[in-house]
């Protein structure tokens, strides 16, 4: 890591202090002793150790939080946050990252935001899960065309996957529910 | 007992043999479950990981139905689960959320309900001495590693009914049929979620661990309450013993299949045959006498 210029990154840190503390996680909570890390069964798989996620955030390096693998590797099991002694809430912490380095562009593993993103337009259309139509057009999305591609016959095999789309028969309220959380989010 | 039941997008799907079952042990022990009309997908990781708002009226929406009916809500599925008990808990702290949900969600809904697992309904609930009474195929002393995840009992604020680091309702429930409960170290590791398909090296390694666990401290099986976990132990076993050159042959079921088989259900009535593990030499010795 290249110096750190503190008066620039000290209205970072100030920014997302205050940020999370209105969604309840107090990051200036933090010592620094890594039991989040300790029982974080993906660490190995990181880049920046869930601890240093919060040491980045409280030196106002954001940015680099944002851009890390990290948060697309957490499993959100939740382990962080249960053993956490000063009570940080690591697990919402990390979905609060996602959303912010989804929606600024920046993600690390883009194939993460895109299955998500998939999923999510399948909940919108049928207002279920559509799995067939999810894995086709995920493997479209991030040209792995034939990524996971024997699982489909083998889960059809058993009757656990479906040519037909799932009929939540909502009446329509799963689509209104997406359109107004747009129009609050004001796009 | 009559509750509001939500069985979520998997259990028509890859945990179809959890519906079936579930409505098989229901029935046996009168157990009046009410579909959620109309219920819709609780956004599982996707929702929470790209908008907060979304995450919470998901489930909220659902909630609301058997908010209206007066009703508690049993949920399968330990994932689907934790995204109901989240939302409850946020909606009861904080009247803004409150609003903002039920502005989405075009109901009225204020949490007055309690999201129960489907594993605390039958335990606490219906209780464990009516399940022991209607048990008529004893497990026999199957050794049975009670494999509870991530999302039954984490994150502990949300006020789960079991214990975060060593649960241990689904032991007793074991006991209760005649199996033997093993005593092991990876209860509530994580299975690896979603990380098993989008990026299985960093996957697979979860899951290994879990069935090496399993294995070293003498398991002839798991039981789970997740289609999630079951799916990565069950139909991602061959690919782990492929990278590990391991040779686990280990059965993963619901709790709730070994319930309906003790009360006397047919393998093939409640879905056995569709798991990728073939778990019926195994059950061929249930029934008899307790040996172990």
């Amino acid at each position: 890591m290249a110096g750190i210029e503190l008066s620039a990154v000290q209205p970072v840190a100030k920014e997302w202090t205050e940020k999370l503390q209105a969604a309840g996680i107090d990051i200036t909570s933090c010592y620094q002793c890594g039991k989040c890390t300790a029982g974080c069964p993906m660490a190995q798989s990181m880049d920046y150790s869930p601890r240093q996620i919060v040491r980045l955030l409280q030196l106002g390096l954001a940015d680099d939080a944002l851009r890390s693998r990290t948060i697309w590797m957490c499993a959100s099991c939740e382990t962080c946050a249960t053993r956490c002694p000063r009570d940080v809430d690591v697990a919402k912490l990390m979905d609060l990252l996602r959303i912010e380095a989804n929606r600024t562009g920046v993600a690390a593993v883009p194939e993460v935001p895109i299955f998500h993103k998939t999923f999510l337009e399948s909940v919108e259309r049928y207002g279920r899960v559509y799995e067939m139509e999810l894995m086709m057009k995920f493997n479209m999305r991030t040209r792995k065309l034939f990524n996971n591609v024997d699982l489909g016959p083998k889960m059809m095999s058993k009757g656990k996957l479906h040519f037909m789309p799932p009929k939540a028969d909502d009446g329509g309220a799963v689509k209104k529910l997406f359109e107004r959380v747009r129009e609050r989010r004001g796009n | 007992m009559r509750i509001a039941y939500y069985p979520g997008c998997s259990l028509d799907t890859t945990g179809v043999e959890f519906r079936l079952s579930t409505a098989f042990c229901a029935n046996q022990l009168g157990l009046d479950l009410w579909e959620v009309p109309g219920w819709n997908c609780c956004g599982a990781s996707s929702a929470h990981s790209t908008d907060q708002l979304l995450s919470l009226a998901l489930p909220a929406r659902n909630l609301a139905i058997a908010e209206k009916e007066g009703l508690d809500m049993a949920v399968p599925c330990a994932a689907c689960y934790s995204r109901f008990k989240t939302v409850e808990a946020e909606v009861r702290q904080d009247e803004k959320v409150q609003q903002d949900v039920a502005q989405v969600i075009d109901m009225d809904y204020r949490a007055t309900n309690n999201t129960r697992s489907l594993l605390e309904v039958f335990v606490e609930q219906v209780g464990l001495d009516k399940i022991e009474a209607a048990v008529k195929k004893p497990l026999s002393g199957l050794k049975v590693a009670c494999y509870y995840g991530c999302y039954l009992v984490r994150p502990p604020k949300l006020g789960h009914f079991d214990r975060a680091e060593d649960p241990e309702s689904m032991d007793h429930l074991i006991v209760k049929l005649g199996g033997t409960p093993v005593e092991w170290p990876h209860k509530t590791e994580c299975c690896g979620a979603g990380m098993i398909t989008l990026s299985p090296e960093d996957g697979l390694p979860l899951t290994y661990e879990i069935l090496r666990a399993a294995q070293l401290c003498g398991a002839d099986c798991l039981a789970t309450a997740c289609p999630m976990c079951l799916m990565n132990l069950d139909l991602h076993q061959e690919s782990v013993n492929k990278k590990y050159k391991a040779d686990f042959n280990l059965p993963v079921f619901y709790f709730t299949e070994l319930m309906a088989l003790t009360f006397g259900a047919e393998p093939k009535e409640i879905g056995l045959d569709k798991h990728f593990v073939n778990s019926l030499p195994l059950l061929a010795g249930i029934g008899k006498k307790e040996t172990a």
